[in-house]
C-alpha cells in the first residue's frame, strides 16, 4: 500500500468516525442532534449536485427542483398512500429522479451558461406547481399533516419518530448507502468517462464517447440522489415547503459544493456543514442574516474559489 | 369575448415590453461577458428606490431622468470591484457572486427602507384610464411602453452607429479578435455592463410607478426575463425582444382561459421552443450552446 492510499484510508476512516459519533460530540459543542441530521441531508444534496458539477463539469442551477420533488413525493406518500417510511423515501426518490430524467432529455445538448439558465427556468416550473396546486400541496403554507413512521423489522421496532439519535443513525445509514453508490459509480469506467468529459469534452467525443448520453445518465443519476435527499429532508422536518424547490435553494446547494471544494468527493459535505451551522447561527442573532449569507457568497467566490478543501490542499503543497 | 381577448393581448404586449427592457440588459451582459447577472433584479430595485428617494426633490420627471444613470454608476462600481476579477473563470463563479449580491441588495433595501411596500407617485394625468368603455388601460401603461420603445430605439442607435456599440457587437462575436485589434476590452465590458444596468434602473423606475416599491420586486421579474432570452435565443438581441413580447402575450391570453396557468404557460412555451428549436427563435447554432 502506498503512502497516498493509506493516507486516503485514514481520512476516510476519520470522516466516518466523526459522522458516527456526531450525536455525542455535537451537544457539548453547543449543537443539537437535529442540526447534525440536517447537515447530513443537505450535505447529501450538495454531494449530489457536485456529482454533476464537480465530476461531469455540468452546472445545473435548478437542482432544488428534484430535491423539493423528493420531499413532496415522500410527504404525499405518507399523507395519502401508505404509512411507511421506506416507501416514502423510495417514492420521493422516484418522483425527483423520473422528472429529472424526462427533463434531462431537453437539456443535454445545452452547455455552460445556457445549461444553467435552462435548468433554473425549468426548476421554477416545479416551484410554481407546488405553489399553485394548493389542494394537493398546501400551496404557500407547505405540506403538513404527515410524520415519519417508526421502522418495523418484525423482530424489533426502531422509533425514529421521537428519538432524535435513532433518527440520526437511520439518516446516516441512508446517507452511507447513497454516498457508497456515488463512490462506486465514480470509480467505475462510467465515472472515469464523466471525468474525461469534464476535462475535455471535444476529445472525449473524438474518442467515440457518446457525450450527450453520458451527460444525460449523470444528470439523471444526480436527480435520483437529489430526490432521495429531498425525501429524507421531508422526514427530518415532517414538512415539505415550496421554497425547497426555489432556485435560491439551488443556489445554496451549489454554494455548499463550491465552498467545500468542487473537485473533492467529500468537500460538499464540509461546505454544507459550514453553511448550515453558519445560517443557523446568523439567523439566531440577526434579522439581516440574508446580507451575511450574500456576503459569504461574494467572499467565497472572490477569495476561496477552490473551496475549503482546495484551499488547504494548495497551502499544503 | 373578443374584446376581453383583445384587452388581454394588449395587456400582454405591455407586460412583455417590460420584460424586454429587463431582458435586453441581461442579454447584453450575458452576450459580451458570459455573466448571468442574477443581481439584475436587484439593480431594478436599486433604480426604483433611488427614484423614490430623490423624487421629493426633483419630481417624477427628474427621478425618471436621474435614477437610471445613477443606477448605472453603481453598476459600474460593482463591475469594477466584484465582477471584473471573475472574467475568464468558469461562469459558475460570476453566477454565484451575483446570486449573493442579489441577496444583499434585497436585504439591505429592506434594512434601509423597511419591509413594507412604498407607493411611488406618478403624474395625475398619466394615472387616468384612457377610455372607460374600451380598454381600462391607464395612460401610465402606454407611457411605459413608449419609454420602452424609446430605450430600445436608443439602444439600437448605440449598437448600430456608435463606435462603442459596434465594438460591443464585435466583442459578442469574437472578443479575442477585438482585443487583438488593440481595443480596451476591460473598458468595453465595463461600459457594456453599465448600459445593461442602466436599462435595469429604468425598468425599476417604470415598475415603481406601476406596482409600487417592494424590496422583493426584482426577484419576480427576473425569471420571465430569463425565459425571454432563452425563447428568443441566447446571443441575439432581436430574439430577446421578440421573446419578451411573445411570453407577455402568451401569459396574457392564457389569463383569459385558464388564469391559474398564466404564469406556468411561459415555461411551457420555453419547453416547446427547446424541443422544436433548441437554439431559440433567433439563436445561432454553436454560438453559445
Amino acid at each position: 500500500m502506498t503512502a497516498a492510499s493509506s493516507r486516503k484510508l485514514i481520512v476516510l476512516a476519520a470522516i466516518w468516525v466523526v459522522l458516527l459519533l456526531a450525536p455525542y460530540w455535537m451537544a457539548p459543542l453547543g449543537g443539537y442532534t437535529a442540526l447534525a441530521t440536517r447537515v447530513l441531508v443537505l450535505g447529501l444534496a450538495a454531494m449530489s449536485v457536485n456529482f454533476l458539477l464537480g465530476f461531469t463539469g455540468v452546472l445545473s442551477f435548478g437542482h432544488a427542483a428534484w430535491f423539493g420533488l423528493g420531499a413532496y413525493g415522500a410527504g404525499l406518500t405518507l399523507k395519502y398512500l401508505a404509512l411507511s417510511t421506506p416507501l416514502a423515501v423510495i417514492a420521493g426518490m422516484l418522483l425527483g429522479g423520473l422528472c429529472g430524467a424526462i427533463l434531462g432529455t431537453l437539456l443535454v445538448r445545452r452547455r455552460g451558461v445556457y445549461f444553467a439558465m435552462v435548468t433554473i427556468a425549468f426548476g421554477q416550473v416545479f416551484y410554481y406547481i407546488a405553489f399553485q396546486w394548493s389542494s394537493l400541496t398546501g400551496g404557500d403554507d407547505g405540506l403538513r399533516g404527515f410524520a415519519r413512521q417508526p421502522l418495523d423489522f418484525g423482530l424489533f421496532k426502531l422509533d425514529i419518530l421521537s428519538d432524535a439519535n435513532i433518527f440520526y443513525y437511520f439518516v446516516l445509514v441512508c446517507f452511507a448507502l447513497v454516498v457508497g453508490t456515488m463512490g462506486f459509480i465514480l470509480r467505475s469506467p462510467f465515472g472515469r468517462t464523466m471525468i474525461a468529459i469534464r476535462e475535455n469534452e471535444r476529445r472525449a467525443r473524438f474518442l467515440g464517447i457518446p457525450v450527450e448520453r453520458h451527460i444525460w445518465i449523470a444528470f439523471t443519476l444526480s436527480c435520483f440522489f437529489m430526490g432521495f435527499a429531498g425525501a429524507l429532508y421531508a422526514l427530518v422536518n415532517n414538512f415539505a415547503d415550496p421554497r425547497g424547490l426555489h432556485y435560491s435553494q439551488s443556489g445554496d446547494f451549489v454554494m455548499m459544493a463550491v465552498m467545500g471544494g468542487m473537485r473533492s468527493f467529500w468537500g460538499p459535505l464540509l461546505g454544507a456543514a459550514v453553511f448550515v451551522v453558519l445560517q443557523d447561527y446568523l439567523s439566531s442573532i440577526t434579522v439581516n442574516w440574508m446580507s451575511f449569507v450574500g456576503l459569504l457568497f461574494i467572499l467565497v467566490v472572490l477569495f476561496f474559489p477552490r473551496g475549503l478543501l482546495g484551499f488547504f490542499q494548495r497551502s499544503k503543497a | 369575448m373578443t374584446l376581453l381577448l383583445l384587452f388581454n393581448i394588449t395587456n400582454g404586449l405591455i407586460v412583455g415590453a417590460f420584460y424586454v427592457l429587463m431582458a435586453l440588459g441581461l442579454s447584453l451582459i450575458l452576450n459580451l461577458s458570459n455573466v448571468i447577472n442574477f443581481a439584475h433584479g436587484g439593480f431594478l430595485v436599486i433604480g426604483g428606490y433611488i427614484a423614490y428617494a430623490i423624487s421629493p426633490y426633483v419630481g417624477f420627471w427628474g427621478a425618471l431622468l436621474l435614477a437610471p444613470p445613477l443606477t448605472a454608476v453603481i453598476g459600474l462600481v460593482v463591475e469594477r470591484v466584484l465582477i471584473r476579477p471573475l472574467y475568464g473563470r468558469d461562469p459558475l463563479y460570476s453566477l454565484l457572486l451575483t446570486f449573493g449580491l442579489a441577496f444583499m441588495i434585497e436585504d439591505l433595501t429592506r434594512f434601509i427602507f423597511g419591509p413594507q411596500g412604498k407607493p411611488f407617485a406618478i403624474p395625475a394625468f398619466l394615472a387616468q384610464p384612457l377610455s372607460n368603455e374600451l380598454f381600462f388601460i391607464t395612460g401610465y401603461r402606454l407611457f411605459m411602453v413608449a419609454m420602452v420603445f424609446v430605450a430600445i430605439a436608443l439602444l439600437f442607435v448605440l449598437l448600430r452607429y456608435t463606435r462603442l456599440g459596434i465594438r460591443i457587437r464585435a466583442g459578442t462575436l469574437d472578443l479575442e479578435t477585438v482585443a487583438a485589434l488593440g481595443i480596451n476590452v476591460r473598458l468595453l465590458r465595463s461600459l457594456n455592463f453599465a448600459v445593461g444596468i442602466f436599462l435595469a434602473g429604468l425598468s425599476g423606475v417604470l415598475a415603481a410607478g406601476q406596482l409600487g416599491l417592494e424590496p422583493t420586486m426584482g426577484t419576480g421579474l427576473l425569471m420571465p426575463s430569463f425565459i425571454a432570452i432563452i425563447v428568443g435565443g441566447i446571443g441575439s438581441l432581436p430574439g430577446t425582444l421578440v421573446g419578451g413580447l411573445l411570453i407577455g402575450v402568451a401569459s396574457g391570453v392564457t389569463a383569459v382561459f385558464f388564469p391559474a396557468a398564466s404564469e406556468a404557460v411561459i415555461y411551457v412555451l420555453m419547453a416547446v421552443i427547446l424541443l422544436t428549436r433548441p437554439r431559440g427563435l433567433f439563436g445561432e447554432e454553436g454560438m453559445m450552446g
